[in-house]
C-alpha cells in the first residue's frame, strides 16, 4: 500500500463560546494515508462530529492546521473550500441527506455536474455504475423521498463516490439503520476499502464496525487518547 | 455549464413548490396587467382630452387687443418725468381690433419654416334674432380648408357639408346648442344683427358640436367673405391669425418673437391653457403611482414566498453546500428563481394587459360632447410595455435579493447538526 498522505491535522483546537467558552477539541493531531480505512470512536459528546465538520472544510472556525492532499486549508476563500469539498471529499451523514426534488440518479450526478469534469452523458453513466456497485440501480429513477432509510444511505454513499474523492467521511452512517441495513452499509465500506482502495474515515459507535477497520482513533473529551 | 446546472436546480425547486410559485407569478401577472391597462387607458383618456383642446386650439394666436394706448401724454411730459403718474379710467380710443397689414404678416408666416400652417380668422359679435328676443353669439369667419386641415373643423361638423360655407352664398354653420335655442333646422334662414345695428340674413348649412357645450351655445361659423360683408369691412380685414407650429414646445418663444416683429399681441398655447397641462400631468402621475404600487405589493409577495421557500429548503441548501456548491451558487439559484417568476409573471402580465386594453377599447362610450368617439380610448404605447417588463424584472430581482443572500449564508454545519 502506498504511503501518500491524504489528510493531516496539526494541533487542531476548537472552542465554543456560547454561553461560556468551552474547549471541545484539544490538540488533535493525526494523519491518514491513501487507502486507509479509519474509524473514530468515543463517547457521545466527545467532539467527533465537530471534528468531522472541521475536516470536511464546512467549519472554518478552529485553530491549528488542516491539510488535505498535502495542501493547507487555511486562508482559502469559501469558494475554494467549496471546490475542495466538491472534488476531494465525499460526505455521508447520519441522517440520509438527499435532495427530495431529484431522483436517486440525479442526486448522485449533482456533485459530478458541479465539478464539470465530464460531459453530462458520461456523468450519468458513471452515476449508474456507482448505483450498480451498491446494488440499487433499480432505484435510479425513484424520487429521493420515496426511498427507505437504508436505500437513501446507499444513494448518499454513491453520491459521495461520484467524483472519485481522495477521502470519504461518514458521521455515524449506520446510526440510524437496523441491524440488516447496517451490515449492508458496512460491507459496502469494506468492499470500497479492500477492492477499490478507497480512503475512508468513519465516525461510529458500533464496536463491531470499528474493529473491522484498519485503524481506530479513540477520542475522549476532545482529545485523541489512542490511535 | 455551471449556470445551466444552477438553472436546472432552480427549476426543480420551483416545480417542487409549483402552487406557491404559481401564486407568486399570478401576483406579478396581475399587477403588470393592471399597470398596462391602467396606463393605456389613462393615457388614451389624456390624449382624448388633450385632443379636444389641442385639435381646436392654435399654438399661437396673433390678434390686436382693444386696450388703452400705453403711451399716455402725461408720461411724455417733461414736467412730470420724475413723478409717478396715476391715471384712472383710461379709455381705449382709436385702437382697432383689426390686425394691421395682415396680408404681409400672412406672407411672412407662410415663409417661416417653423410654421405648419396658418388660418386667418375674423370674429364678429352678433345678435341672433329669436322672435322678439336677441341671443348673443359669435360668428367666426374662417377659411374652411385651412381650418379643417389645421383644426379638424370638418370633424366637428355633425350635419351638413363644411364646404358649403364657401360654396353657398351667405351661409352659416351653427353650434348645436345655439341651433337648438333658435330652433333652426337645415336650410332655415336665421337673422343676425351686428353691434352696429346692421341686419343680415344667413342660411343654415350645417351644425357642429365642439365637445364644449358652453361654446356650442354661442359659436357659429361663416365664410371669410360673408363675415367681412356682415361687418361691412374690406377684404383684407382680419382680426386673428391662428398658427400651428411644427413643434408645439417652441410656441412661447416664437409668440414673443412675433409680438415684437408684427407689433401685435401674440398668445401661445402654453400660457393660455396652463391648467390643462397640469391636469394631464397629474393624471399620468397618478396612474404611474398606482401601477408601481401594485408592482411593489407583488414584489413583497415574491419576497415572502422566497423566504418561506428558503426556510423549507434549508436542508437542501445545506446539502448543496456540503457537496461543493458555493454560497455564490446558492445565491444565484434563488435569484434565478425570483427573476424567472418575474419573467413569466411579467410576460403574461403584458399579454393580459394587452387583452384587457383590447376589451376596454370595445366598451361603448358615447358622449354628446365627444363626437367621433364610440368606445373608451386606449393608447397602445409600447413604452408602457417596456416600462412594465423592466419594472417587473427589477422588483422581482429586488424581492429575491435579500432572501437569496440569506440562503447563501446558511451555515451547513448548523443545519446538519440540528437534525
Ligand atoms: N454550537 C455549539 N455551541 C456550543 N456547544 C456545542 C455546539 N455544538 C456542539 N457543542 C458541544 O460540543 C460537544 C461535542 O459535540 P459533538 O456533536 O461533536 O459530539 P459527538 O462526539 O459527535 O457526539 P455524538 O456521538 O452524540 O454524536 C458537545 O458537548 C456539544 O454539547
Ligand atoms: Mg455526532
Amino acid at each position: 500500500m502506498s504511503e501518500i498522505n491524504v489528510l493531516q491535522t496539526n494541533h487542531i483546537c476548537k472552542s465554543f463560546h456560547d454561553p461560556v467558552t468551552v474547549e471541545i477539541l484539544k490538540d488533535i493531531t493525526f494523519s491518514i494515508n491513501e487507502g486507509e480505512f479509519v474509524a473514530i470512536t468515543g463517547k457521545s459528546g466527545c467532539g467527533k462530529s465537530t471534528l468531522l465538520y472541521i475536516l470536511s472544510t464546512m467549519d472554518t472556525d478552529y485553530e491549528g492546521e488542516l491539510l488535505i492532499g498535502q495542501q493547507g486549508m487555511r486562508d482559502r476563500t469559501a469558494k475554494q473550500l467549496a471546490r475542495v469539498r466538491n472534488e476531494k471529499i465525499g460526505f455521508v451523514f447520519q441522517f440520509h441527506y438527499l435532495l427530495n426534488e431529484f431522483t436517486a440518479l440525479e442526486n448522485v450526478m449533482l456533485p459530478g455536474l458541479k465539478l464539470g469534469l465530464y460531459p453530462e452523458a458520461e456523468i450519468r453513466q458513471r452515476a449508474g455504475e456507482r448505483l450498480k456497485r451498491l446494488e440499487i440501480e433499480k432505484l435510479a429513477d425513484k424520487k429521493a423521498n420515496q426511498l427507505s432509510g437504508g436505500e437513501k444511505q446507499r444513494v448518499a454513499i454513491a453520491r459521495a463516490l461520484i467524483n472519485d474523492p481522495s477521502i470519504i467521511m461518514c458521521d455515524e452512517p449506520t446510526g440510524n439503520l437496523d441491524k440488516k441495513n447496517s451490515l449492508i452499509v458496512f460491507n459496502i465500506f469494506k468492499q470500497l476499502a479492500e477492492e477499490h482502495q478507497q480512503t475512508l474515515l468513519v465516525v461510529t459507535h458500533d464496536e463491531e464496525f470499528a474493529h473491522n477497520t484498519h485503524r481506530i482513533i479513540e477520542m475522549e473529551d476532545g482529545r485523541i487518547i489512542k490511535q | 455549464m455551471n449556470l445551466r446546472l444552477l438553472l436546472r436546480i432552480a427549476k426543480s425547486l420551483l416545480f417542487a413548490r409549483w402552487r406557491q410559485t404559481l401564486l407568486a407569478a399570478i401576483g406579478v401577472t396581475f399587477s403588470i396587467t393592471m399597470f398596462i391597462a391602467l396606463l393605456s387607458f389613462m393615457s388614451g383618456l389624456n390624449g382624448l382630452l388633450d385632443g379636444i383642446m389641442l385639435n381646436r386650439t392654435a399654438h399661437i394666436r396673433i390678434y390686436n387687443e382693444i386696450k388703452p394706448n400705453i403711451h399716455q401724454p402725461v408720461n411724455n411730459s417733461k414736467v412730470y418725468k420724475g413723478s409717478y403718474n396715476f391715471i384712472r379710467s383710461v379709455k381705449s380710443s382709436s385702437s382697432r381690433q383689426e390686425i394691421y397689414n395682415s396680408g404681409a404678416i400672412m406672407q411672412a408666416l407662410k415663409k417661416d419654416v417653423r410654421v405648419k400652417g396658418i388660418a386667418p380668422n375674423i370674429t364678429a359679435q352678433v345678435f341672433f334674432a329669436d322672435g322678439s328676443v336677441n341671443i348673443t353669439g359669435i360668428i367666426s369667419g374662417i377659411d374652411v380648408q385651412a381650418e379643417s386641415s389645421l383644426f379638424h373643423f370638418s370633424e366637428y361638423v355633425m350635419e351638413g357639408n363644411p364646404l358649403d360655407l364657401k360654396n353657398v352664398a351667405n351661409s352659416i354653420i351653427l353650434g348645436k346648442g345655439l341651433a337648438d335655442k333658435l330652433m333652426a333646422g337645415m336650410g332655415d334662414i336665421v337673422q343676425v344683427t351686428t353691434v352696429n345695428q346692421v341686419q343680415f340674413t344667413l342660411k343654415v348649412v350645417g351644425f357642429f358640436q365642439s365637445g364644449i357645450q358652453e361654446l356650442d351655445k354661442v359659436q357659429s361659423y361663416a365664410s371669410f367673405s360673408t363675415t367681412q360683408k356682415i361687418l361691412g369691412k374690406p377684404s383684407d380685414y382680419v382680426t386673428d391669425i391662428q398658427i400651428k407650429l411644427n413643434d408645439i414646445n417652441l410656441a412661447p418663444e416664437i409668440a414673443k418673437e412675433y409680438a415684437q416683429l408684427f407689433q401685435a399681441d401674440a398668445e401661445d398655447i402654453q400660457s393660455a391653457n396652463a391648467q390643462f397641462e397640469t391636469g394631464s400631468f397629474i393624471r399620468t402621475l397618478i396612474s404611474y403611482a398606482v401601477g408601481i404600487t401594485l408592482l411593489i405589493v407583488a414584489g413583497f409577495g415574491i419576497y415572502n414566498i422566497l423566504n418561506m421557500m428558503i426556510y423549507e429548503k434549508m436542508d437542501s441548501i445545506a446539502i448543496l453546500k456540503a457537496i461543493g456548491f458555493s454560497g455564490t451558487d446558492v445565491n444565484r439559484i434563488f435569484l434565478i428563481i425570483a427573476v424567472s417568476i418575474g419573467i413569466v409573471g411579467g410576460l403574461s402580465g403584458l399579454f393580459f394587459g394587452f387583452l384587457f386594453s383590447l376589451v376596454i377599447d370595445q366598451i361603448p362610450f358615447v358622449s354628446a360632447s365627444l363626437p367621433g368617439i364610440t368606445s373608451y380610448p386606449i393608447n397602445y404605447n409600447p413604452v408602457f410595455y417596456l416600462i412594465g417588463s423592466s419594472f417587473s424584472l427589477f422588483t422581482t430581482y429586488l424581492a429575491g435579493w435579500a432572501p437569496a443572500r440569506k440562503a447563501s449564508r446558511v451555515d451547513p454545519v448548523i443545519i446538519i447538526r440540528g437534525k
